[in-house]
């Protein structure tokens, strides 16, 4: 069987558009589809005392709603088109983690949505497209 | 954290306003003082009081003889694990499963923001300006000690928390008091929690609010001008309200990620000035050695220095006191003791570290006078300190002694001061909060009256000098200390063997990194 094609997918009009792309490519190759959902996550960061304590609370309430919310209707819409669909959710660093979930599942491709407008914040700091273009160790489609 | 030296240093100076304005009839503020000192000055005094025949505070010596006592228990604890507890902070033994579960790191830098405060900036100069530079020795000494309390007591948090179902959970000296008394068959222990609890709440009242909106209102209206401290009151109770009730958590995330890039650039110039005067270092730390065992010309001399340094380290790191196993106990892990190991790191940062930079930098810059013929430091008879160049004290000799080298640094000291003020705040509240829902159970409308009051109290710090209410506060606060220590005394052989059990696995390789 081909390599699996790993599209990032956090419910926007631009995951969207990368989503039907890596369709596209794996119905082509006969390669299975990994729909990967990355929340944001840094363990650097500073959280009051309040929310340490309810930390885990909420972190099993944002994946169960990104589960439900997110994934759920995306792999529902996809069923029965013949691809075999795998969904992920992680914390971490977006681009960091996209390269992580595509090793693990030796994944030929990364696709991976943008939003087309540049903000002052993407510009100065990176977006997630552009570092994933830069550190992926397998080809990454842009879908614009 | 809380000082006592500034909170007579406080007193004596509203004494004087009241004195200065004595036609006038007696105030609220007064009112307030003259009930809240008789009924409770017996507590304050007993709490501070001094070993029989000497000057030596017993609620300093108790500190410092657990934190010895748990250091030669646990084997110096502190130094053998010291490269550990750093790899555990950066993550090298996180499971990445984990991820978005709070880190160790996260843990150790909101406990740190409760800790790191006004005394490592006003606390050790009044230290060094009393002791002087001798008391940097036995401060950075009681402060390499505190690291095994606060080892002992974070490990405990942790080991007996609260689990909720819905996730949540609560920890600290209330809960290891009961169910590890419990667990040994000792009795006691549920009246320990308690009394832990109500001094934890009052010491969240008053040294980690009152005292904290005083100060800042104090630096606030010595840059901005002579104004009505409940301005600064109402501003910051708003402040605080809108992160505790109102749950916006963005302004509290901005004060916890600005306080240690002060910390950092606080350290940073300390060093820059320490290195501009290099030239010092031999003589400085001379000074040092001498103050700490020689005869300077300081009141009480060695022993002097010896008793300001230790009381300096105890009062600023909080080891021993438990809130820190408060701040430690939410932590995902599934070794109790990985937490221990992190915590111990806060006395090293807060005390070695950060205090011994102020210390530094006061004495590199020469701010201490010193007799050019006998070499004895000169006594400024009026104060009972060592005279000082510009004539200063407290917050404002760090404030001379970094003004010295960048003229500008006066002014980004005010900024850190309320900054550490608030984000103490913030910590404290949520001490508080645990203890109160200790003792009146979980639940929403419990934590809203804590809350509300906690916000009343910080309008009534800023707009008050109610010197006896924060002296009692101060008291509440090392109270704490008396109850969590026989409670650490006791479970401390639970720590041992999870010490023993951890150490064995990580030898022989069963516990790893992940990276």
């Amino acid at each position: 069987m081909a390599e699996a094609i790993v599209a990032a997918y956090d419910g926007s009009a631009a995951a969207r558009r990368a989503v039907d792309h890596a369709l596209a490519l794996a119905k082509a190759r006969g390669a299975p589809l990994v729909v990967a959902h990355v929340l944001e996550w840094s363990p650097y960061s500073f959280l009051t005392p309040e929310e340490i304590a309810e930390r885990h609370k909420r972190r099993s309430e944002e994946i169960t709603r990104a589960q439900s919310a997110v994934l759920a209707p995306l792999v529902a819409e996809l069923s029965g088109r013949g691809i075999e669909v795998e969904t992920v959710i992680r914390y971490g660093h977006v681009a960091e983690t996209l390269c992580e979930i595509a090793s693990e599942h030796g994944a030929g491709q990364i696709v991976i949505g943008r939003t087309g407008h540049s903000t002052l914040a993407s510009r100065i700091f990176g977006s997630v497209a552009g570092s994933l273009a830069q550190m992926a160790p397998v080809p990454c489609t842009i879908v614009p | 954290m809380k000082r006592r030296f500034e909170t007579r240093a406080l007193a004596g100076a509203a004494a004087a306003t009241f004195l200065a304005g004595a036609a006038q009839a007696q105030t609220l503020d007064e009112t307030i003082n003259s009930a809240f000192a008789t009924s409770t000055g017996w507590f304050v005094t007993f709490i501070f009081s001094n070993f029989p025949g000497t000057s030596f505070p017993w609620i300093v010596g108790w500190l410092v003889i657990a934190a010895s006592v748990f250091t030669v228990y646990f084997g110096f604890i502190q130094f053998r694990v010291l490269g550990h507890s750093i790899a555990l902070v950066k993550g090298d033994y996180s499971d990445p499963k984990d991820a978005g579960e709070v880190s160790h790191f996260q843990a150790l830098a909101t406990a740190l923001s409760g800790t790191v405060g006004l005394g490592n900036i006003a606390g050790v100069a009044v230290a060094v300006s009393i002791g002087g530079p001798g008391a940097t020795f036995w401060m950075i000494l009681a402060g390499l000690l505190g690291m095994a309390s606060k080892f002992t007591e974070c490990t405990l948090g942790v080991k007996y928390r609260n689990e909720y179902p819905d996730g949540t959970v609560s920890g600290g000296p209330m809960y290891y008091l009961t169910k590890g008394f419990a667990e040994r068959g000792m009795p006691g222990g549920k009246v320990l929690a308690v009394l832990f609890a109500v001094f934890c709440i009052l010491g969240s009242f008053g040294g980690g609010n009152m005292f904290q909106a005083n100060q800042a209102h104090q630096q606030l209206s010595g840059v901005l001008g002579e104004y009505p401290g409940w301005i600064t009151g109402v501003i910051f109770a708003a402040i605080v309200f809108i992160v505790i009730v109102g749950g916006i958590k963005s302004i509290a995330r901005v004060t916890e990620k600005v306080v240690p890039f002060m910390a950092v650039l606080y350290c940073g110039a300390a060093l820059v000035i320490i290195v501009m005067n290099i030239g010092n270092i031999g003589w400085a730390f001379g000074q040092i050695f001498a103050g700490a065992f020689t005869e300077m010309g300081i009141a009480g001399g060695a022993v002097g220095a010896l008793i300001q340094g230790f009381r300096r380290a105890a009062f600023s790191n909080e080891a021993g006191v438990g809130s820190a196993a408060i701040a430690h106990s939410a932590v995902r892990t599934k070794e109790p003791i990985t937490e221990g190991f992190v915590s111990l790191l806060e006395p090293f940062i807060d005390t070695v570290v950060i205090c011994t930079m102020t210390a530094l930098v006061i004495i590199f810059t020469q701010q201490l006078v010193i007799d050019p013929e006998t070499g004895l430091y000169v006594m400024n008879e009026a104060t009972g300190r060592i005279a000082t160049v510009g004539d200063t004290s407290g917050v404002g000799l760090t404030s001379a002694a970094f003004g010295s080298a960048f003229s500008w640094f006066p002014y980004l000291l005010v900024v850190a001061v309320v900054l550490f003020a608030f984000s103490t705040m913030i910590s404290w509240s949520y001490y508080g909060l645990k203890a109160w829902t200790y003792l009146f159970g979980e639940g929403k409308a419990q934590e809203l009256i804590f809350k509300l009051l906690f916000c009343c109290f910080v309008i009534v710090g800023a707009a008050a000098s109610l010197g006896p209410v924060i002296d009692f506060s101060d008291a509440a606060i090392f109270a704490m200390a008396v109850v969590n220590i026989i409670g650490l005394y006791v479970l401390m052989p639970i720590v041992k063997r999870e010490v023993e059990s951890y150490l064995s696995r990580l030898k022989s390789g069963e516990i790893r990194k992940f990276t």
